[in-house]
């Protein structure tokens, strides 16, 4: 079969290969070479070796701070938001009516796009500020902080029906075996739920973290990174670097090519410490 | 214990359903701001539409705040909102359906042929999940703009190149796991690979198909920088569309915003009630081998 399947390649993979090629392998390769130049557009580029990453590393650029900033945030978001989707797959794996219902309540901010999001919160989130006399753009802790909020809202019914599944899956008889025994509520959370959905546990906290890490919609429709550049994080910072001030393109890149760098690597210890798990289970 | 349980279930119920109003709170109190007056909206966010103009004495008259659907008729005028609808639903359909349809064959042929072609394939493909849009939105914007796939029909070749990773991914997965040997029997019945693939690889398939058309459903709908920077003004989508509201105008129309991120929710909330296990279905297992 391999012999006859290897001649049909050209109609099952050359759509795809083309079309991957136009919208990431060119624009990668193009990506990284423009990263060393300096250009308005891709034809009057000049190479400039490291001067962008030098310019994106000093003083007057807003890419470390922000990068700061995200670090922050990503590990806030990625403790609150499995700690809630926990306790609330814990409390909807109960025996109990209504857990559907709660399920699908719980769910459903995470279809919501991100700019739909980020508006609808502004409006709420500067209704309460404006009792204090401030709005969210009064400081930059504000707009993060309301990112928090924004992300814990839309991103834990998404860790909890991950959860859900993972405690579904959990043999009935070692729970019963365990309340035989006369292990309490709490030891067996602790002892046999919380070790058996390992797995579970690091999926979910690779996906707040990378999700929080690449936060863009949310963070533009928000603030817009205001005041200043103070609430931006990484990914609206390179935006804006690219964008917004005019012979910076270049120094947007560089700081491009450090965000998917940084990515990579937390890729790279996900896909190890999955495949450890594996090992030992 | 059957008492306590009973007792603490009814807690449990208490505090979930008071969760519930947080999670549905933000949506509803937006819809309640879309029928009030636009002037009415980021002063006080939190009060009911008013029906009756009331007299505040030396304060002066405060007037109704309830306007029907004026805030639906400027939103939906001001952002073209049917114009965005159609271009989202479109580009959304045909570009998951591409990516069902075209992924699942390269990933028959990678998992299958297993030559050093399909190898190289298989990693750029794995490789290509990790990188942020950041880093090809630059070039990917020129070359879009040099191949004029700059409109809804082009922008389907990019959703279909950028999503292809991790579509490709979840397909092999799937088909690693599923025996040769009808395949083979198909081969020598007489079946061409491409038969081969429509008539018994691809109806096997099915549940992981739901899966990927559901989380590229997802990603395409809201996706906002790709369309802005492809397309911008001339084909704007939904998210696009929301997003000029706010810069477009000087002082933002509040009352438009607000209707018109009604009806962004709308479709969605209907898409959610139809699939709904699906879509949990298909998440969950998304995340579970992505």
């Amino acid at each position: 079969m391999q012999k006859v399947l290897r001649k049909y390649w050209a109609i099952f993979t050359l759509p795809t290969v083309i079309c991957f090629a136009i919208a990431f392998l060119i624009p990668f390769i193009t990506g990284i070479g423009l990263s060393f130049a300096n250009f308005t557009t891709v034809n009057d580029a000049k190479f400039v070796g490291f001067a962008n990453y030098k310019k994106a590393f000093s003083g007057d650029s807003d890419f470390l701070p922000s990068l700061g900033r995200t670090v922050l945030f990503t590990i806030i978001c990625m403790v609150l938001i499995n700690l809630l989707g926990f306790i609330l797959a814990l409390l909807l794996t109960r025996k109990m009516r209504g857990t559907s219902f709660f399920r699908t309540i719980f769910f459903m901010p995470n279809l919501i796009g991100g700019i739909v999001l980020g508006y609808v919160w502004q409006l709420i989130l500067n209704g309460i500020l404006m009792k204090y006399n401030q709005t969210l753009t009064t400081k930059g802790s504000y707009g993060i902080i309301g990112l928090i909020i924004l992300m814990c809202w839309q991103m834990t019914g998404y860790m909890m029906v991950i959860y859900i599944a993972a405690l579904q899956n959990i043999n009935p008889d070692m729970i019963e075996a365990a309340e035989i025994d006369g292990a309490s509520s709490w030891q067996t959370l602790i002892h046999i739920k919380i070790p058996t959905i390992m797995p579970a546990i690091t999926i979910c906290t690779f996906l707040t973290l990378t999700n929080s890490f690449r936060l863009f919609d949310q963070n533009l429709a928000l603030t817009n990174g205001a005041p200043g550049n103070d609430s931006s994080l990484v990914a609206l910072d390179i935006y804006k670097t690219f964008y917004g001030t005019t012979g910076y393109a270049g120094v947007g890149q560089a700081e491009a090519v450090i965000f998917t760098i940084i990515l990579a690597v937390i890729a790279v210890i996900q896909l190890h410490s999955t495949r450890r798990k594996e090992v030992e289970s | 214990m059957n008492r306590s349980r009973k007792t603490a279930n009814v807690i449990i119920t208490i505090i979930l359903a008071f969760l519930s109003l947080i999670f549905i709170g933000p949506i509803l109190m937006v819809l309640m701001n879309s029928f009030k007056g636009k002037l009415f909206i980021s002063s006080e966010p939190f009060k009911f539409p008013t029906f009756k103009q009331q007299d505040l004495g030396e304060a002066g008259i405060m007037p109704k705040t309830f306007v029907g659907t004026k805030n639906y008729v400027s939103g939906i005028e001001k952002t073209n909102f049917w114009g965005a609808f159609g271009r989202s639903v479109f580009i959304t359909v045909f570009s998951v359906l591409l990516i069902v349809v075209l992924t699942s064959m390269t990933a028959w042929f990678i998992t299958r042929a297993k030559n050093h072609y399909a190898n190289v394939l298989y990693y750029l493909f794995v490789f290509s999940m990790v990188i942020p849009f950041q880093m090809v939105m630059y070039s990917m914007t020129k070359i879009a703009d040099v191949l004029h796939l700059d409109n809804p029909v082009g922008i389907l070749v990019l959703y279909l190149g950028f999503g292809a990773g991790m579509s490709v991914f979840m397909f092999s997965g799937f088909v690693k796991g599923i025996p040769t040997d009808i395949e083979e029997a198909a081969i020598i019945d007489g079946c061409n690979p491409l038969q081969c693939f429509f008539k018994v690889v691809f109806p096997i398939m099915k549940p992981t198909s739901i899966t990927v058309a559901i989380l590229n459903t997802m990603w395409i709908w809201n996706d906002y920088l790709m369309p802005y920077l492809v397309m911008g003004k001339d084909y704007p989508t939904i998210p696009v569309a929301i997003q000029y509201l706010q810069g477009g105008y000087g002082s933002i129309d509040m009352g438009a915003m607000m209707a018109v991120l009604i009806l962004a929710i709308i479709p969605i909330i209907i898409f959610y009630a139809l699939c709904q296990r699906q879509i949990i279905e298909g998440v969950v297992a998304g995340a579970v081998k992505g």
